[in-house]
């Protein structure tokens, strides 16, 4: 019962908030919008019992990646340039409308193998074992570290002046 | 599990309500004529005290705050590796905190190069 | 009412579309990016939701979303250094204005 109720609150707020990100004409607003529907991700991670993910989503996503759009949003002034339409607003939004349609029907009408078994929790310990446990994800871990230094890399040397 | 999050979102509910209700109070307090109504200009300056702002509020920022974000965001990163890991450092053994120490020496590259670019400085 | 598979998966289609909606339609840079991080955090909730009512015995889709949200922090710090080193040579960050290959 409060599994229900949590989703349908969750999900309403977090479409009135993704909605918010393309419809509201201040940038500043629109990122606010952007942080609460991040935060409202990690309420349905927990309502999945994802525990640990979302501890990262509110870590990395609401902690980081929030900071980081803010500050570019008060480095480039563009609060007073407003967040305007391009030409393809009608266009993409047909795009987006059909996209959705297809994509409803064909999840409606697969039949999902759904188990009936309990889900997994805690999670943080099993996450540990499958990243850094034998069999695991230990490569995939050591590539992504690779990834991210490439990332700091190439941003330090594009954002720093000559 | 899902309980104990229950009380967080009981919590989060009760915060909710009671900010509605703080903004909420002034709002109909003045709409049933309680609070007075008389405003005058220095009442309804940005500041009661300090400086008035010369100029727009929406000055552009120093590029420099960029660097200190995105090096916080690469150990943040990296905390999502080490945090599992820590938890679970006695089942792992050692074989994984080698594999740690290649993943921490390879994010500190990154730093040590912007501590060498001179990016993480003021001018 | 069961909350199943399919409510998780219809919640992020619509996340996603909005996403899509909004990187087709939006000229501002920035509200582009954030709307990508939007269609990632919606492809991260089908990836959970696969991982639990699918095979709740593993944790595969999570060990995915982890990846994932590490991929759009690279991503999000390599783009928004992108659209600032272009505010800084051209003034102005609306995409359909930046149509030179050279300035």
């Amino acid at each position: 019962m409060g599994m229900v109720v949590s989703f349908w609150i969750l999900a309403a707020v977090g479409i009135i908030a993704a909605l918010g990100v393309v419809l509201l004409r201040n940038v500043f607003r629109a990122a606010l919008s952007l942080i609460l529907c991040f935060l409202i991700v990690a309420g349905l991670y927990v309502t999945l019992s994802a525990d640990f993910l979302a501890a990262v989503q509110i870590l990395v996503y609401v902690g980081a990646i929030s900071v980081l759009i803010i500050l570019a949003i008060m480095m480039t002034r563009e609060v007073a340039q407003g967040s305007p339409n391009s030409r393809f607003q009608i266009p993409a939004f047909i795009v987006a409308i059909l996209f959705l349609e297809v994509l409803v029907l064909t999840l409606i009408n697969t039949p999902w193998p759904v188990s009936s078994m309990p889900p997994t929790a805690p999670t943080t310990a099993a996450l540990a074992n499958s990243l850094f446990g034998e069999g695991g994800y230990l490569l995939s871990v050591e590539i992504a570290a690779v990834l991210l230094l490439s990332a700091i890399l190439g941003a330090v040397v594009l954002a720093r002046e000559k | 599990m899902l309980t104990n999050y229950g009380y967080i979102g009981l919590f989060l509910i009760a915060v909710v309500l009671f900010t509605l209700f703080m903004v909420i109070i002034p709002i109909a307090l003045r709409f049933l004529k309680i609070v007075p109504h008389n405003p005058n200009p220095i009442k309804n300056s940005t500041f009661e005290c300090g400086m008035e702002t010369i100029g727009r509020t929406w000055v552009q920022f120093n590029f420099h705050y960029y660097f200190y974000a995105l090096i916080f965001l690469a150990l943040d990163v990296l905390v999502v590796f080490l945090y599992p890991w820590a938890v679970n450092l006695r089942a792992l053994g050692f074989a994984s905190f080698v594999a740690v120490i290649i993943l921490v020496a390879i994010i500190l590259v990154g730093y040590v190069y912007a501590w060498k670019k001179k990016v993480l400085e003021w001018k | 009412m069961v909350i199943g598979l399919q409510h998780y998966l219809i919640l992020s289609a619509i996340l996603f579309s909005i996403g899509l909606y909004g990187v087709l339609a939006k000229r501002n840079a920035v509200i582009i990016l954030m709307c990508i991080e939007l269609m990632l955090n919606a492809v991260n909730i089908t990836l959970v939701a696969f991982s639990r009512y699918v095979v709740p015995a593993m944790l595969t889709g999570q060990v995915f979303a982890i990846f994932v949200i590490v991929v759009a922090a690279a991503e999000a710090a390599v783009g928004l250094a992108i659209i600032l080193a272009i505010y800084r040579g051209f003034e102005d960050i609306d995409v359909s204005k930046i149509d030179l290959l050279k300035w």
